[in-house]
């Protein structure tokens, strides 16, 4: 397999696409200054979408079948009015969750048996699925009446979130999701019904006697290699959680140098036990660690972190990089970041070196490959 | 009729012209808008129906009080202006 050769940045000004021939470059910016906060390249259609929010006007989807040369808006998933019975679900904060798609968050091709399906986290909280390429957006209403979602609040968000979703690649019934703040989900027959999943997790936010409820749970970012479904890595508020078996048991991996607190997680598609992590400085000042930016990397399922700092900045640092701001391809051997202070970085050697690419971007909200070539 | 303009910077998303429309209510005459360009509906009001956050219509000149139900009356020459809030940044 080769590596892959196109990169989709979303930015806080627009959905940027970076090409390496000769070498990595910049080589189009599409939605120029609008905010956009998702992006998915499709493996089964090729189809192109960006979630974009625009502020006062809203959230809104596009779609390009064309490799990004044309977009067309398409509907956007739609938060279905409240029931005439439905009780308004106020969070802990006194808000009520409003019946309204607020963001974008995460969009995920569906499983391979189901081609041209997608499946959309939002804020405040409602998950969706189109089996048409996005012609047409169904709540997951089994995750949306669970009564543990009430448990649901916002973290770094005013209204909570879906921002991971995990398609276990040998069982097209088991889908995975991870909620800020709300823990990790798990559904066996393809969304219909919905558990919350694991023990082992700590969440030092809440009261002590809360503490392991696993319905709220600040998972900053759920990943799963592809090589085997059963390992799952979360980077969470409080540090990092490893499962082996599908969720149901979580170990925290502690003594990370130079800090366990962070956003992004990476798991090599071929190796379960090689991840990546971007270390910040917890939790209230949130950037690089004393002004150094490194990226940490385990090959031993985190008995042991490196920290990997060859071609990143030494000091006077203040990047922070967002849940969706760390990539790896298909081979395992390219990575990129993207911060919020408009750095964007890739490796071609599965993190011992570096090179930045510009660090003159708008906020950077995703970085993705583009799939690879089948 | 009362007439319906919309901030420039919607234009730049949705093609919306000023239009003359028809009701005797800010949601009737933005109904009305709607029928004719159905992709404005979603750019100002939320999944619920109600006006956007960050949204705010003006009639003749006063902000709509009825923010969710957009049941403040509007008259046959009344002048409807739906424009961005400076709240939303």
């Amino acid at each position: 397999m080769t590596g892959t050769h196109k990169l989709y940045v979303a930015t806080r000004k627009g959905l940027f696409t970076v090409v390496r021939d000769r070498g990595w470059r910049i080589a189009g910016l599409d939605f120029r200054g609008d905010n956009c906060s998702a992006v998915l390249e499709h493996p089964g259609t090729g189809a192109l979408y960006a979630g974009l929010d625009h502020g006062h006007f809203g959230a809104k989807l596009h779609r390009s079948t064309d490799g990004g040369a044309n977009w067309q808006e398409i509907e956007a998933p739609r938060y279905p009015p409240k029931a005439d019975d439905e009780e308004d679900w106020v969070d802990m904060h006194g808000r009520v969750i409003p019946h309204s798609l607020l963001r974008i968050w995460c969009l995920e091709a569906d499983h391979p048996d189901r081609p041209g399906g997608i499946w959309c986290g939002t804020i405040p909280g409602g998950l969706f699925h189109s089996d048409d390429g996005g012609d047409r957006w169904a709540r997951i209403e089994g995750l949306w009446n669970h009564p543990l979602r009430r448990r649901w609040f916002g973290g770094g968000a005013d209204y909570p979130g879906i921002h991971s979703v995990c398609l276990d690649p040998n069982d097209a019934t088991c889908v995975r999701i991870a909620v800020s703040c709300g823990g990790v989900w798990e559904s066996r027959d393809a969304g219909v019904t919905w558990d919350c999943l694991g023990e082992g997790w700590r969440a030092e936010f809440m009261p002590p006697e809360q503490a392991a409820d696993p319905a709220v749970q600040d998972v900053h970012r759920l990943v799963q290699s592809a090589a085997s479904a059963d390992v799952l890595w979360a980077q969470h508020h409080n540090g990092i959680f490893r499962s082996t078996d599908g969720g149901r048991h979580w170990t925290e991996l502690g003594d990370v140098s130079p800090s366990a607190f962070g956003f992004a997680v990476a798991v090599h598609p071929a190796d379960p036990d090689t991840a990546w992590f971007l270390p910040a400085e917890k939790d209230q000042r949130r950037m690089a660690v004393n002004g150094r930016l490194v990226v940490n990397r385990t090959r031993d399922g985190g008995r042991g972190f490196e920290t990997l700092s060859h071609g990143l900045p030494a000091e006077h640092a203040y990047d922070l990089v967002y849940r969706h701001g760390l990539d790896v391809d298909a081979t395992g051997e390219s990575l990129a970041f993207g911060s919020t202070t408009g750095s964007l970085f890739v490796s071609e050697d599965a993190g011992d070196h570096w090179q930045c690419l510009s660090a003159h971007l708008p906020p950077i909200h995703a970085v993705r490959f583009a799939p690879a070539a089948p | 009729m009362p007439r319906v303009a919309f901030t420039p910077n919607l234009q730049r998303h949705v093609s919306c012209p000023p239009m003359d429309v028809a009701g005797t209510t800010v949601r009737e005459a933005l109904e009305y808008a709607f029928a004719a360009q159905p992709r404005l509906e979603r750019y100002i009001l939320d999944d619920a129906g109600g006006l956007r956050p960050h949204m705010v219509v003006f009639v003749d000149g006063t902000a709509v009080r009825d923010r969710e139900r957009l049941s403040d009356p509007v008259t046959d020459r009344a002048e409807i202006l739906v424009m961005q809030a400076l709240s939303g940044g």
